[in-house]
């Protein structure tokens, strides 16, 4: 690590203040990725704001038919939370599939959509549920947040500081861990909403995306027999030393199969 | 007594320190005024080095010194030494490079050590090791054992073709005249994948110099402190050996990795006497991939010779064995006499010829991991019988059976130079058909493929060779050193023993096993023994922990040790009840004598012996024992593992639904050890076959070099073992009758498993089995059944 100066403020009005003085500062949630990118020295921040202090951006409540989630709320509260559980049972399963304990003790969903890793999990279910991501300063719906590979629509000094789900009629989320860091190699998050069906893939491509072939196939029959004959264009897809393009291509159709299975 | 004695499985000594965190490791070793050590690696595979511009980094706050390859040349130092000269077929010395402790002129793979910082913090030791600029000039870099020869790159000066050996063993005619009049051939092409070792504990060493005592002191991570001892002294010439103390305290695993002496080290203890200042340096995980010594990556061809009935008549094999940059401590010897000699596995094949080449590449050394040229062989035999036993139409089970070498034939002389001493396959076979069910394998394979999987099954028959030796055999081959152990057995006045042994233990449990031993052959109380290790000032000298010797020789030693106290302690025992020596019988730590009830404690002859006060005239005072003991042969455990398995034709993933592992170890002092023992070389065996792999790209660049991409086995990758050990055969030439378990489980498993993945498929494909290679495995044998 290098050094750095440290705040731990009490407000999100705070934190965008410090985030505005200090040009070169970032913030800090669960610290899972961006601890061990320090400790590597990858990262020379001027400033670390740590997000840990601020009330606000924790708690998860239903609003309508919609679940809102603190940005600072964990992995591991998500997948107990009772609320979570009766409304989106999917988003828990999705929650529990992350990491292992200790990460999910930590993680925080503002951090990981805000990171926006290829192999994350967070970001199918936000696209697969047509979520709300909202900022310090506006909301942004969840497809037109994930911009790129680790890339996002957040501007400068801008905070994540919840997401809102709305209550699909049924969803589910299927994950083919990467066997080294267990990360999604392929995930997929399906969901019957009000709006539609949408299909959201992770971990595949360079960025979370929508399957519309498979979204349009599953409108008249929400089964596993509705995407039989389809097959996955692998070009533009990841490819690496635990998958190529290819594999990962026929497995988003064999786990998209194994999600929608789960929908009794 | 009997309950903590030799056979019961008493709980490990050691856990209580490590499972409570109070461990002592090398890190934890704090000394007055302290600094640290960064190394500057380096980025390239292959690079010439133009000149290293220091001098921002010296000026940088609390840099004691920033020291290079010309330092080192400068102060006259030696390098890093290959203790083992293997000659090739014509007679010829192996061709080993220069292998400096800070690189000179050249840097020969990624994470080569150029430079080091030593400054008062960590951190500044790192912003300084930044601020240390060298001037590459890069060049292309082999990686590819198989591509060495021809790439036309030249790694060592004046080494052509990046060939270290060109080596052969077993007799090629006879092997060529039994194909010739073979029945049948089995041919195999095989890769054996190369592995990072992955010690839980990353390497540390800390140096210190004491000026006024003009002695030196290395804490390190090392598996045999006396052979670093020797090596930095005698070789390195850093420190004279009388000198120099090396102490390796708790040891978070080895595997192997921590035998062999390192740059960084030496570099530390060197450090020290320039800054006048102890010297720390441990090493991040990121360094440990790069860095430490990797296991396996050998291209192999292996042929079978056979009549009509599957008889085995002749193996043949050549192997490419990638070294990487640099000849690590014992790594000439593991593709060659911890390899082509175990050839003959359990087998009673009459005529086996092996060549292996052994080439440099631009990539880490490669030297002994766990198991250490025996998973090779292993591997390539026992997936050859596989492939033979399809060929001629054989059970698995089948062929293995007539072709064992028969219970009789003990001794058993190889083709490939061991003579084993004792074994019996069948039993073991025929116990691991029962424990794993083999009959009923039909029926839950037509289960399996109800539920849409495919189901296989694998057969591994293994044999290893421990504790190698004898000394006198391995100086002939070529060894550098002896491969005997020592023990010293020392009294104090209340009785109370302390063991001091030559080996050591970084997780094997010697501190409950030799406590087992000394109680159960003094007959003193297990409580009352402490094992010591690890410290060359304390211990006498001894040759470490690895290739599963330390019960077969490092125990013996210390029975002798113990004889020899039995010895003494007679003739104090005769002296006090006034009996003439030979009538003195030891037994359950009572001198007694003979037909009579007049007996003395061990304790009461200890006492006389440091208070003699009553003591036999002209007999030293004292008990405190050493023996040296130097084996007759390898001992030669063996065993017959089982796989079963299921396959995901959609994914193309592997679930391992039962493993059995039925082993011969000869006599076992503590068998809940012992399973432990088979449980984490399954682990690293199952691991090898499916899941771990050391990638370097064109550029030699390590591709795998974290956690996130090195896929490491996992408690839920692995199944619930069964684990059973036969009464077995005692090992013949040790008057324990043990063998050594330390290895088997990574030894067996690997082809084991893949057999299974080929039996489940249908088709064989290489080491990991990822899900992706058996999809495609999978989709090629469909393509192919639809064109027919
Ligand atoms: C061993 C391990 C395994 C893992 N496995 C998985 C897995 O299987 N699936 C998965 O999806 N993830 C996985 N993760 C990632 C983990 O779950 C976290 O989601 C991730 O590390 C980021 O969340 P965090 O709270 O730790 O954020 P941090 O690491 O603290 O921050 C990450 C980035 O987001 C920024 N940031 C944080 N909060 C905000 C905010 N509110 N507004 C704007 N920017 C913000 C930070 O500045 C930083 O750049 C794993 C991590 C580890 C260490």
């Amino acid at each position: 690590m290098y050094a750095f100066g440290y705040h731990r403020p009490g407000s999100v009005a705070d934190a965008v203040k410090l985030l505005a003085d200090h040009p070169d500062a970032k913030l800090l949630a669960g610290g899972q990725t961006f601890i061990p990118t320090l400790k590597q020295r990858l990262a020379q921040p001027s400033d670390v704001i740590d997000l840990g202090g601020i009330a606000e951006l924790r708690g998860i409540r239903a609003e309508g038919d919609n679940l809102v989630i603190g940005a600072m709320v964990k992995h591991g509260e998500v997948m107990r939370d009772a609320t979570v559980k009766s409304m989106i049972p999917a988003l828990a399963d999705m929650a529990g599939v992350i990491g292992d304990t200790q990460v999910r003790n930590r993680g925080t969903l503002g951090g990981s959509i805000s990171n926006n890793d290829p192999a994350a999990d967070y970001p199918g279910a936000v696209v697969g549920l047509g979520a709300t991501v909202i900022t310090d300063r506006r909301q942004i719906a969840g497809e037109d947040f994930f911009t790129g590979l680790f890339e996002t629509a957040l501007e400068e000094g801008e905070i994540v500081t919840a997401v809102s789900f709305p209550k699909p009629v049924a969803a589910a989320y299927e994950k083919f861990r990467n066997p080294a860091s267990r990360y999604a190699m392929v995930g997929v998050f399906v969901a019957k909403t009000a709006g539609g069906v949408r299909v959201a893939v992770t971990g595949a491509g360079p960025c979370v995306f929508r399957l519309p072939e498979f979204e349009q196939a599953l409108s008249t029959n929400f089964a596993a027999d509705a995407i039989q004959h389809l097959n996955v264009d692998a070009s533009g897809l990841n490819a690496d030393i635990h998958a190529s393009a290819e594999y990962r291509a026929h497995l988003i159709k064999v786990v998209a199969k194994r999600a929608l299975a789960k929908i009794r | 007594m009997a309950t903590n004695g030799i056979g019961s499985s008493v709980k490990r000594k050691e856990d209580l320190r490590f499972i409570t965190g109070s461990g002592r490791y090398t890190d934890d070793i704090q000394l007055p005024h302290q600094a640290y050590a960064c190394f500057v690696r380096s980025p390239h595979a292959h690079a010439t080095i133009g000149s290293i511009d220091r001098s921002a980094a010296e000026a940088m706050p609390g840099v004691l010194g920033v020291f290079t390859g010309e330092d080192v040349a400068a102060d006259g130092l030696g390098g890093l030494i290959c203790g083992w000269m293997v000659k090739s077929k014509d007679g010829s010395p192996m061709k080993a490079g220069p292998h400096p402790i800070l690189a000179h002129g050249k840097v020969r793979y990624v994470g080569d050590h150029v430079a080091v910082v030593v400054a008062e913090t960590l951190q500044q030791a790192r912003d300084a090791a930044e601020a240390v600029i060298v001037d590459y000039g890069v060049l292309p870099a082999a990686v590819d054992v198989a591509k060495t020869h021809d790439s036309g790159i030249e790694i060592h000066t004046d080494i052509p073709n990046n060939l270290v050996y060109d080596w052969e063993i077993g007799d090629k005619a006879a092997t060529d005249a039994a194909f010739a009049n073979a029945k049948h051939v089995t041919r195999v092409e095989l890769i054996n994948n190369r592995l990072v070792p992955n010690a839980m504990e990353p390497r540390a060493a800390l140096g210190h110099y004491d000026a006024g005592m003009d002695a030196y002191t290395l804490y390190t991570t090392s598996q045999n402190p006396h052979v670093a001892r020797l090596v930095i002294s005698a070789f390195v010439g850093i420190a004279p050996e009388h000198k120099l103390t090396v102490i390796a305290p708790d040891v978070g695993g080895g595997f192997g990795s921590k035998i062999f002496i390192y740059a960084e080290e030496c570099v530390c203890l060197w450090a020290s006497k320039k800054v006048r200042r102890p010297v720390k340096w441990t090493a991040d995980r990121t360094e440990a991939f790069l860095s430490d010594a990797h296991g396996r990556d050998h291209v192999s061809v292996a042929e079978m010779a056979m009549d009509e009935n599957g008889q085995f008549l002749a193996l043949r094999v050549n192997t490419k064995a990638n070294m990487g940059a640099y000849l690590s401590t014992f790594s000439s010897c593991i593709p060659t006499y911890l390899y082509a000699t175990l050839l003959a596995g359990q087998y009673k094949t009459p005529a086996i010829y092996c060549d292996v080449q052994a080439y440099y590449t631009n990539t880490a050394p490669v030297d002994a991991y766990r198991g250490a040229g025996r998973p090779e062989a292993t591997y390539l035999l026992e997936t050859l019988v596989e492939e033979c036993a399809k060929d001629m139409q054989l059970d698995p089970a089948e062929i293995r059976r007539r072709n064992f070498i028969p219970k009789d034939a003990f001794p058993y002389q190889t083709p490939v130079a061991l003579q084993y001493d004792t074994g019996d396959y069948e039993p073991c076979l025929d116990k691991a058909l029962e424990l794993a069910d083999y009959a009923g394998f039909p029926e839950r394979r037509r289960q399996s493929e109800a539920k849409g999987k495919l189901r296989g099954i694998g057969f591994s028959a293994y044999i290893e060779a421990c504790g190698i030796a004898p000394s006198a055999v391995i100086g002939s081959l070529g060894a550098g050193v002896g491969l005997w152990e020592s023990a010293k057995v020392r009294f104090s006045h209340t009785g109370k023993v302390q063991v001091l042994t030559g080996t050591h233990s970084h997780g094997q449990g010697h501190e409950t096993t030799f406590a087992q031993l000394v109680a159960s052959k003094l007959g003193v109380a297990y409580e009352d023994v402490d094992v010591i290790h690890g410290d060359t000032s304390k211990t006498t000298v001894g040759m470490g922990t690895y290739g599963s010797r330390s019960l077969a020789v490092g125990g013996e030693a210390l029975v002798k040790a113990c004889d020899k106290v039995i010895a003494k302690g007679k003739k104090i025992a005769a002296h006090l009840l006034e009996a003439s020596e030979q009538d003195i019988v030891f037994q359950d730590g009572n001198f007694s004598v003979a037909g009579t009830d007049r007996s003395k404690s061990i304790g009461e002859i200890v006492f006389a012996a440091l208070v003699p006060h009553n003591y036999p005239p002209g007999l030293e005072p004292g008990m405190e024992e050493t023996a040296y003991y130097d084996p007759a042969n390898f001992t030669y455990p063996s065993g017959v593992y089982i796989c079963e398995l299921e396959v995901d034709p959609d994914s193309g993933v592997v679930e391992i639904q039962k493993f059995t592992a039925v082993d011969d170890f000869g006599n076992v002092i503590n068998p809940m050890i012992v399973e432990g023992q088979v449980h984490g070389g399954l682990a690293q065996g199952i691991g090898q076959a499916l899941l771990e792999n050391a990638v370097y790209d064109e550029s030699g660049q390590l591709i795998s070099a974290s956690y996130m991409d090195y896929t490491m086995p996992r408690a839920d990758d692995l199944p619930s073992f069964v684990v059973h050990t036969t009464a077995g055969t005692a090992c013949t030439h040790n008057s324990l009758g043990v063998k050594g378990c330390g290895e088997a489980g990574a030894i067996g498993s690997p082809p084991a498993v893949m057999n299974a993945v080929a039996d489940a498929i249908g088709t064989r494909i290489s080491m990991p089995a990822t899900p992706e290679k058996v999809w495609r495995a999978l989709q090629k044998t469909q393509l192919a059944q639809a064109a027919e």
